[in-house]
């Protein structure tokens, strides 16, 4: 048994093509059914998001078992074949562990440490579950990419911090003032980001939102739209003390805020700490601003700068991410190839401890004067027999379970002891536990 | 027993210290928890020996040097786990733990032999107004604590380099109001000492004030936390400078502590240098 994936992402296919194979979230009933129906296919996950579309399968056959995930994606969505393979990558065994377990931390992600896969992914398996599309390996394939992504949050910083400008000062201002539910945001002009981060800080719980522009009908206009108080321009310096946080973009050519301003309105404020943000190019507010004490000043270019060595934050959190994958890689991939090897390990106990009773039972039968303790000391001296002639074989499976040959031994156990083949019992696979 | 638990004590605060320590470099939630609860069960061993000392000795153990820096490192950690557990900072205390730690190792190098009390110190007062003065020391010292991680995270503010420790350290709006709240209680407690230093004062040796340098020092010390009680309340005092002047008050308040010892000056306070120390 092997797990396959099939799919497709940002990384190697275009919008265009990504949204004709999407998976509609709330009919997934449908394509589950028909891609466990396929042969080759024992189990499968559909897993659909705007930036990716996987499907992920266990199979006793990897090349047939890509080669009708492949089919299966082109013929359920009509489009051919030949569009679809350019953009397809497929992995097999370990490579799939390793590509799930990836995508669940949000390695993969466009913006990577992006927290939405996961819980995408989530869905997904539920579907699956619903459906009863995914069994015994992709239900432990699955949990077990949950429990990586898990840790790859908590001991790495992958999404500690904030990788858009406008998030970026809203973290700030959380360092500055920790609590934001009874701050007041005020406004300077309008623009789409300046506007954007006023929506960020609205739903970070900031108590009051004040407006202001030169023209003071869109000053109402967009104060209206978050529920705040319009400020007449000219009354800008009688209002300020009442902000804490200053989003600014006008059109300005020079500083309409200078340090002597802020001086002023810090001292009626009683130094409580005000945190100005300049998003407008050219810039709106003095940089001196920056050195009036409980006084912070970020323009876009600082914002940009803190988003900047974020990014390369997470890059080197990444590797360290890397590294989990990597561990918990090789536990999966144990368990999987236990998996395989256990059926045939207990098959060939079986056979040898048949064989033992039989002939136990056969020599008894005809033994008259057999002293007391013959028969105990038979019995320990056939199992012992047993015992030490089947240990090799059933290490060296255990052993080879990791390395990759194991289909061989298999084989070629089944055909030497004539063991029975056949699926696995669903508890005996459930006592395989790591 | 006695010197078996003082060790203890010593190891536990070690350990805490360096779990602390690394615990500012890693980002693992779990080894600022285990920080905690390690400091918690130190402050218990340390209270056992605080206790049985008390018994041993039959007055409060705060007569010599050895002695009376472990009660400060007892009530330096007392009030930090107050305000750790009130704020959720484990961070605070990579800050005010090692303060803790120097103040037991210090202590570990002066005899613990208990000293024979002279007939001056023998009195309720002893403890009524060492406790208190300790108390606020500690308030003052994790008031300093606070005010180095708000210098610190203001800086990367300003600067506008936000690496680790800034993701780590908590929002100024929260080290300063420690530091206030820290203020808050330190003072008053200072306060009463002082004035029942003054009425023990009185009836030890008849007279309240004598100018002697342990209470001019305090004094000063006094002053410097009313002046910035009163900036705080008034003109609103805060951030930087607030945290610049819990510094600055602080030293002061160590020297009044342990510098006063050393000036060559007769000081009725340090008569107790003869048994090795002063509280």
């Amino acid at each position: 048994m092997n797990i396959v994936v099939v799919g497709l992402s940002h990384k190697t296919a275009s919008v265009e093509i990504r949204e004709k194979v999407a998976f509609a979230p709330n009919q997934m009933e449908k394509p589950l059914r028909e891609l466990v129906a396929l042969p080759d296919i024992n189990e499968g996950v559909i897993v659909s998001t705007c930036n990716r579309v996987e499907i992920y399968a266990s199979s006793h056959d990897v090349a047939g078992g890509m080669a009708r995930l492949k089919r299966f994606l082109a013929d359920y969505h009509h489009i051919s074949l030949e569009t679809l393979e350019p953009h397809l990558y497929s992995y097999h065994g370990e490579a799939a562990i390793h590509h799930l377990f990836r995508v669940a931390s949000s390695l993969d992600s466009m913006v990577v440490g992006e927290p939405q896969i996961l819980g995408q992914i989530k869905t997904a398996y539920g579907y699956a579950a619903e459906y009863k599309a995914s069994g015994i390996i992709l239900n432990r394939f699955l949990h077990k990419a949950f429990s990586v992504a898990k840790r790859v949050r908590t001991e790495t910083r992958i999404a500690s911090s904030a990788v858009s400008v406008s998030f970026a000062a809203v973290e700030l201002a959380k360092k500055i003032f920790s609590d934001l539910t009874d701050k007041t945001v005020m406004l300077i002009g309008a623009g789409e980001m300046c506007e954007l981060a006023a929506k960020h800080f609205l739903s970070s719980g900031v108590r009051g939102v004040m407006v202001t522009n030169r023209t003071y009908e869109r000053a109402v206009r967009l104060a209206e739209e978050f529920d705040g108080n319009a400020v007449r321009f000219e009354d800008l310096f009688d209002q300020l003390h009442k902000a804490d946080i200053i989003l600014s973009s006008t059109g300005a050519t020079h500083f309409i805020i200078g340090a002597r301003d802020v001086e002023a309105v810090i001292r009626q404020r009683k130094q409580k700490p005000m945190f100005f943000i300049d998003i407008a190019v050219p810039r709106d507010i003095d940089p001196k601003v920056n050195d009036v004490a409980n006084v912070y000043l970020y323009d876009m270019d600082d914002l940009q700068g803190v988003v900047a060595s974020n990014l390369q934050l997470r890059a080197e959190e990444a590797k360290k991410a890397e590294g989990i994958i990597d561990q918990e890689i090789g536990r999966f991939f144990n368990w999987l190839s236990l998996l395989e090897v256990t059926p045939t390990i207990v098959a060939l106990r079986s056979r040898f401890e048949e064989v033992r009773q039989a002939e136990l039972a056969k020599t008894l039968a005809g033994w008259k004067d057999l002293p007391s303790d013959g028969q105990k000391r038979l019995e320990a001296l056939t199992s012992a027999i047993t015992n030490k002639l089947l240990h090799p074989p059933t290490s060296l499976l255990k052993r080879t379970g990791q390395g990759g040959r194991t289909d061989l031994y298999v084989d070629a156990l089944r055909q030497l002891f004539e063991l029975e083949s056949g699926e696995p019992a669903e508890e005996e696979l459930e006592e395989l536990e790591e | 027993m006695n010197a078996l638990l003082f060790y203890s004590t010593l190891c536990i605060y070690f350990i805490a210290t360096v779990t602390y320590m690394v615990y500012l470099v890693k980002p693992r939630e779990i080894l600022g928890r285990a920080a905690h609860w390690l400091i918690a069960g130190g402050f218990l061993v340390h209270c056992a020996f605080t206790v049985t000392r008390y018994f041993e000795a039959g007055h409060t153990p705060i007569t010599n040097l050895h002695e009376s820096l472990s009660f400060f490192s007892l009530t330096v950690i007392g009030v930090f786990i107050a305000f750790e557990r009130k704020y959720h900072v484990f961070i605070l205390g990579s800050f005010v733990t090692p303060l803790a730690l120097i103040l037991m190792l210090a202590s570990s190098l002066y005899p613990s032999a208990i000293p024979e009390l002279p007939p001056a110190l023998m009195s309720k007062w002893l403890f009524v107004h060492s406790t208190l003065a300790f108390i606020s020391y500690a308030s003052f010292a994790v008031a300093f604590g606070a005010a180095i991680m708000y210098l610190i995270q203001e800086r990367f503010l300003k600067k506008k380099r936000l690496g680790p420790l800034y993701q780590k350290l908590p929002s100024l709006d929260i080290l300063d109001e420690i530091n206030y709240r820290c203020l808050t209680l330190g003072f008053p407690l200072l306060t009463v000492a002082i004035i029942t230093g003054a009425i023990w004062a009185e009836t030890a040796w008849g007279t309240y004030w004598s100018w002697d340098p342990k209470e001019t020092w305090s004094l000063i010390t006094w002053f410097i936390y009313a002046a910035l009680l009163h900036g705080r309340l008034t003109t609103g005092w805060r951030g930087k400078r607030a945290a610049l002047f819990s510094i600055v008050g602080f030293f002061v308040l160590l020297f009044t502590f342990l510098g006063v010892n050393l000036l060559p000056s007769e000081s009725m306070h340090s008569y107790q240098r003869l048994l090795g120390g002063k509280n």
